[in-house]
Formats: structure tokens, sequence, C-alpha cells
């Protein structure tokens, strides 16, 4: 399946939703306004941006002198693409080893993520390992362990209850002995308002970069689609203790429209990296702005609808 | 927890307080930030609708145009309409004690199942009950062993047959339990999406199968707008019967809760408030609707308090923070019952405007008996009067207790967080009436 049919078979319901309510040729009253800002909350978008974006649509009816509701609905879908885009510049592969700390709240896919990451990583024919940083969640470690084994992955772990920090050297020490291409290192979920924790995970950086300053290349934050508002202070705090890299938006599969993303990209000007689509090894994709929001919002007519 | 929204709120209700009378003008514009608070705390927009629809109504009602304080009165009004829709449908547990009993949980994936397993496993063997868990998610790598360990720990027998079909275990798990006379049977399913056919086909096997007694979603109180899709579709497949709604220890405005209510009309029972398998609580409802509404969480911090801390030292701490008249003596004595009572950290996140003031303190566990000693190494009157403590004082008591003057200096400023803390708290209740008024609302 293509990633637009992926997120479609989960996305449609805005779509549906929206089109029952404007219909296809809708005047600029109220009723349609106040109906795309519905839709643009109801996909967790936030109160704030999409009074933002509503406004922002308003001047560019105005301006482009926009007549009917598809027109309008394409110009809101042109500004929540401008929202999303964000560019870093991508360093490539070396130095070695290129390392990847996922970090995240609790329950959010950082595990499988690192699978998925690793996976892809596996068919470039890259030499990848994973670090079983998280020895505190039960089950953690043998659950990255059948990830190693699935990608074919090199799997450094210490045991349960052992210090984290120390789990995070000694991955920086073998992944440099052995020469690898990169190390992916999974850490304990943690809820940011959690102090000893956030401090925890301040102090596994510090070790990383101890040996090895270019380290870590990225800092990937992982975000569960379903969540709502709290997405932003998760990312408030993330960044500030971290300096976070890159954003991982995870089950995109279900319905939730994942529009968090959007304020998380507007806010922190952080690129999406990659998106999560399901509980499978291959179930990860690129992020493509206007492609997640052609699957979120659809198209206004069922005409255009099909014409993809 | 909630301080931008109860700021929100304080502003809303000052505004009110200042017209004397309400005119509805000015109700309609305190319902739409009332509607933007809820909607910024993840309530369903749907939900917000209808419920800001009621208490625009009632506020419009002569109850309130009448009343010599229409702020206080549309405050009420507010919380009551939420209280009402939070805990409407309260009802206690269908479980029976002179018989097996059998509980399903089910959800998203991540949303805390396994750890709420092992957290109701926990709860009712302190009630007496005998559980058995049931390893029957399949799918997720490493979840039996997950499962296991949780059991393990708790010295809780664990159920699992690998390699085995999810109904295939659940049929060995209940024939065991029957054999054993365990009287609580609690199955861990695989978490799934709501709109996978095939998986919440199996999961409507898994009840069948298991003729539970109880069914509880398991919802991450983190959930946007999407929790009423999510919950009405698993409501409509498997009718469960109860909500759990978990990671509450965070800073998350809860608002799935309302949503979840409202399209299920099922009873939330717990709450998950931590990762830890004793960081379960019951629901309440009051307390709830406080949290959504920016009120904080001081009777969950009451209670809990009061749960560890014998009557007579809880009765006396809640004068003396209530006077404001606390010591360092107080202080050890205090860092000494929460020790017992868990993370601190939880337990000061609960109160509203502290997450500042608990991140200047940074109070862990393991810093206590460095505290304990420092201030064991104090005169009686540095203890009463910490601000006498000078350098030579610092000196001496560095000295004492193996500790730095840096250390020393620490602790005052934690003291002096923990001051500034309490004087929240008492605003908090003050606002409310008194800590005793608070305490009543604890059904
Ligand atoms: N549907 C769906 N499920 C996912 C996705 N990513 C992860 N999951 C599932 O979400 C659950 C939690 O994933 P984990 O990878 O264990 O999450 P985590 O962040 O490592 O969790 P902790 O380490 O406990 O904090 C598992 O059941 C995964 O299979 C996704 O993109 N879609
Ligand atoms: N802070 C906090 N973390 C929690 C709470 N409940 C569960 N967690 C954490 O959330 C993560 C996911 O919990 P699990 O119990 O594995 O979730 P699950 O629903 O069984 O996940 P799947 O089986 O993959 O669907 C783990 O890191 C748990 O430790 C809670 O109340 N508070
Ligand atoms: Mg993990
Ligand atoms: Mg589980």
């Amino acid at each position: 399946m293509s990633l637009l049919e992926r997120l479609k078979a989960g996305l449609n319901k805005t779509r549906t939703q929206i089109t029952s309510i404007l219909g296809s040729e809708g005047s600029f009253d109220d009723d349609f306004y106040s109906a795309l800002e519905d839709a643009l909350i109801s996909a967790d978008i936030g109160v704030e941006l999409s009074t933002n974006i509503i406004d922002g649509l308003k001047e560019r009816i105005r301006r482009d002198k926009i007549a009917t509701a598809p027109e309008a609905y394409e110009a809101m879908k042109a500004l929540l693409v401008e929202q999303l885009q964000v560019h870093r510049l991508d360093e490539d592969f070396p130095p070695k080893p290129w390392v990847i700390l996922v970090v995240g709240v609790n329950g959010v896919g950082k595990t499988t993520t690192i699978g998925k990451i690793a996976h892809e990583l596996r068919g470039k024919g890259k030499s990848v390992m994973l670090g079983a940083v998280d020895t505190f969640r039960a089950g953690a470690i043998e659950q990255l362990r059948i990830w190693a084994e699935r990608t074919g992955s090199e799997f450094i772990a210490q045991h349960d209850g052992a210090d984290a920090a120390s789990v995070a050297f000694d991955a920086m020490e073998a992944a440099r002995a052995r020469n690898v291409d990169v190390l992916i290192l999974d850490t304990a979920g943690r809820l940011h308002n959690k102090i000893n924790l956030m401090n925890e995970i301040e102090k596994i950086l510090r070790v990383i970069r101890r040996n090895t300053p270019h380290a870590p290349n990225e800092i990937l934050l992982v975000v569960d689609a379903t969540t709502g508002q709290n997405a932003m202070k998760q990312v408030a705090v993330f960044n500030d203790v971290l300096g976070i890299t890159g954003l991982v938006i995870t089950k995109l599969d279900g319905t939730a429209k994942g529009g968090v993303a959007l304020a998380l990209a507007k806010t922190y000007r952080l690129p999406i990296k990659k998106i999560g689509v399901g509980e499978g090894i291959d179930d990860l994709q690129d992020f493509n702005a206007p492609t997640y929001i052609e699957a979120m919002f659809g198209y206004l007519t069922e005409n255009s609808a099909q014409a993809v | 927890m909630f301080e931008e929204l109860s700021h929100r709120f304080d502003a809303i209700f000052n505004r009110l307080r200042g017209h004397g009378k309400l005119s509805e003008d000015n109700i309609a514009e305190a319902v739409r930030d009332v509607k933007r608070a809820l909607l910024e705390a993840d309530v369903n927009y749907r939900v917000v609708k209808k419920f800001t629809a009621a208490v625009q109504e009632k506020a419009l009602g002569a109850e309130v145009l009448q009343s010599i304080t229409p702020g206080q009165q549309f405050v009420k009004i507010v919380h009551n309409e939420l209280t009402q829709l939070m805990g409407g449908n309260e009802r206690p547990l269908k479980l029976h004690a002179n018989r097996m009993n059998v509980v399903v949980l089910a959800g998203l994936q991540g949303s805390g199942k396994t750890t709420a397993c092992a957290k109701l496993a926990l709860y009712f063997r302190k009630q007496g009950h005998q559980p058995l868990l049931v390893a029957a998610d399949t799918q997720r790598p490493a979840a039996i062993d997950q499962l296991e360990t949780l059991g393990k720990a708790l010295g809780i027998p664990v159920y699992a047959d690998r390699g085995k079909k999810t109904l295939q275990v659940v049929e060995g798990a209940l024939s065991r339990a029957r054999s054993e006379g365990s009287s609580l049977v609690i199955i861990d399913t695989a978490g799934r999406l709501h709109i996978d056919i095939e998986m919440m086909g199996e999961l409507k096997e898994i009840c069948n199968a298991a003729r539970p007694d109880e069914i509880f979603f398991v919802a991450d109180a983190m959930t946007g707008q999407d929790a009423v899709n999510v919950a009405e579709q698993f409501y409509h497949e498997i009718h469960f019967t109860g909500s759990i709604l978990t990671k509450m220890d965070g800073d998350a405005r809860g608002g799935a809760a309302l949503s979840i209510l409202d399209v299920t009309g099922v009873p939330i029972q717990f709450v998950g408030v931590g990762e830890k398998s004793d960081a379960l609580e019951v629901f309440h409802p009051e307390r709830m609707a406080s949290r959504i509404l920016g009120m904080g969480d001081i009777v969950s911090l009451v209670e809990r308090a009061q749960e560890t801390f014998d009557a007579e030292k809880s009765r006396s701490l809640e004068k003396k923070i209530r006077k404001n008249i606390f010591t360092l003596q107080d202080f050890l004595e205090q860092l000494r019952q929460i020790k017992k009572m868990g993370p601190i950290g939880d337990l000061l996140a609960m109160i509203p405007g502290v997450g500042r003031a608990v991140q200047e303190a940074e109070i862990d566990n393991s810093a206590l008996t460095k505290i304990e000693a420092i201030i064991c190494s104090m005169t009686v009157i540095e203890r009463d009067k910490p601000q006498i403590i000078d350098g030579n004082r610092k000196k001496r008591i560095a000295a004492g207790s193996g500790t730095l003057v840096q250390d020393i200096n620490k602790l005052l400023k934690q003291f002096d967080s923990m001051k500034l803390m309490m004087k929240r708290m008492n605003k908090i209740a003050g606002k409310r009436g008194h800590a005793a008024a608070l305490r009543s609302l604890a059904p």
C-alpha cells in the first residue's frame, strides 16, 4: 500500500466529515468558518493554531478573490502544508558510529520505531547496533532483543534495573570497537514532568558525548498521533533538556489525525523525520507534508479525490 | 498541573465578579472562554459543545442572575455540571466474594493495559482476592515476558503458554484458575486499533470465551480528540463495563476522560498514576472535574498523605501548612513520612503550580538521607529559624553531617520552595473555603 492509501485508510474520517459539512458550494459565512474550525480542532491541531489558520485563510480568500468552497479548502490545505514544512540539512553517515538517541513519553512506540528504523538501515546495507538503555520497564530489554534479531542488528544490553547511563556508555564503546555504522539507543518511556527521569536522560546524553563529541547525531522524540495538546508540553520539555533534532509521529494507522504535529512543527520548527503506520517491521514511512495534509483532509469534491 | 487553565479560569471568574450581576452578554463571553479551555484540555469538540450549552442554559437561569456573587455561582455551575457528567454513572464493581471472577483489559496499543493488569492484581489481592494474571497478548514482542516479570515481582502467578493461540491461552488459564481456586482472573490482551476488524473480532471472541464480570477499557490520559472514536468503537464491539485512565501522573489535562464518559456512559473506575504496580487509584469524579477546571488535586494529596501518616501527625501537618508555621524540624519529620509514600515527584506534582517549585527543589529519594543528616546536625533554634544560619553555621553543619556547604544551601533553597508551595496550596484551599471543606469533597 502506498503512503497515501495507507494514511487514507486511517485518516478517511475527517475528509468525509468536512465534505459533508461543507458540500461543494458553501458560502463563506460564519457557519463555513466554524465548520472548518471544528474540523481542524477535531484533528488535534489545537485552538490557537486553528484560529490562526482560519484567519490566514480569510486573508487569502480576500487576497486571491477565492469564490468557491473547494478552492477555499485547497487554500486552507496549502496553509497547513506551509506550517508543516521544516527543512533541515541531513548530514551524511560518517562520522562513525552514527548515533541515534530515541526518547519520548511512555508507550508512544519508541522501541517499535527503532526496530523499523534498524530494518530500513539494514536494507541499505548499514551495520546496526541496538542499545537497550531502557533498563526500567518490565520486558523492555527482551522486546528490543527481539527487534535486534528480526533486523539482524547487533545488540548491547545489561540487565533489568542496571544504570541506564552505564548501558549507554557500554553501547558507545562497543559500537566504536566493532566499527558499526549506526548505533540506536532505546530509552525508557518518561513523562516530561518527572524531574528525576529528565535528569536521568540528561545524564545519558552526557555519557554518550563523553568519548564521542559528535554524538548523538540524531535525538528523535517519538510522539503518538493519538496524543492531544499535551504533545506540545512534551516537545517543549524534551527539546529544552536535550535539544531534539527531529520528531517521529507514530500510530497514524489509527483514526487520530495527528494534527498536533502541525502545531509542533510550527512552534518548534522541528522536522518530522518518520511516521509510523502500523506495528509491522515495514510500517515506517518518510514524512511528506503535502501527502500528509492530503491524507488528513482529502479533497472537498469526490471528483478531485478520485483523480488521485 | 493545570496551571494555565487555572489562570484562565481565574481570569474569567474575576471578570464575572466585577460585573455584580450576569448579563446574557458576559455569560456568553465566559462560555466561549470555558469552551476554549475545555478544548485545550482535549475534551472532544462535540462534547464541549454539549457541555457548554448545558452550562449556558443553567447560567442564564434565575439562580445565577439573582445571586449575590455571580462569579462564585458560575464556578459552582461549571463544576457541578462537569462533576455530573464525570460521575453520573458511578457504580460499584461487579466482583463477587464467593466465586471466581474474570476481568478483561482492552485498549489501543501502548495505553497501559499490561501495567494496569499488574496494578489491579495487586489492588485486589490487598482486598483478599487470589489473582491469576493471564498473558493473552500473543502479538507484541516480549509482551509475555513483561507480564511475567511484573507478576514475579509481586509474587502473583502468571499464566502463559508460548506459541499457543490467544483463545487457547484463555481457556487454559480459566481451567487452571478453577483448579487452583483463584478468585480473580485478569486477562491482558494485545493492544489493537478500534478499526482493525480482525483484531476486534478476536477481542470479541476472548470476551465470549472468558465471560468476564468486568471488561476494562484502558485509555491514556493524554489522548486527544480521537478518544471519542476509539471509545465508541470499543464500546460498540465489546460493551466494556468500566474504564481505566492511565498516565494521570503526567501533566495532561485529561479531557479525554470527559469524552470517553460522554460517548459511552460507562464509568471510569480507576486511574493510573505511575509506572509502578502500586500506582493505581480509584477514580473520583469530583476530583477529575476539579482537575479539568484547574482546581488542582489537593483532595488526592490530602488523602494520600492520610493513608501514610498517622491521623494525628496528619492533622498537625495540615494545621501547620495552613498557618504557614512549618519549620525545618517539621520538614525533617515530613520527609521521613514521605519516604514511605513513594516517589515524591508524583506527590508534589498533584499540587497545581508546584511543578516548577519541584523542579527547583530537585528532591529525590536518594537525597533524603543527606537531608536527614543535615537537619540532624542543626540546633533546635536553627531548625526553627533557618534564616539565622549564616556562613559559619553552615560550615559547622556541613562538617557535622559530612556534607558540603553547597548541600546546606541547596537544602535551604528546597525548604523555601516547599514553603512557597504550601502558600500556594493554602491559597487554593482558601479559594474554596478551607482545607477541611476540601476534604469533605472526598466521597
Ligand atoms: N498501530 C500502531 N501501533 C504501534 C505503532 N508503533 C508502535 N505501536 C505499538 O504501540 C505499542 C507500544 O510500542 P513500544 O514500541 O513498546 O513503545 P515504547 O515507546 O517503546 O514504550 P515504553 O518503552 O513502554 O515507553 C506496541 O504495542 C507497538 O506494537 C504504529 O505506528 N501503529
Ligand atoms: N507514568 C505512567 N506510565 C504508565 C502508566 N501506565 C502505564 N505506563 C507506562 O506506559 C507504557 C506502556 O504500558 P503497557 O502496560 O506496556 O501498555 P500496553 O497497553 O500493555 O501496551 P501494548 O500491549 O503494547 O498495547 C509503559 O512504559 C508503562 O510503564 C501510568 O499510569 N503512568
Ligand atoms: Mg520501549
Ligand atoms: Mg501490553
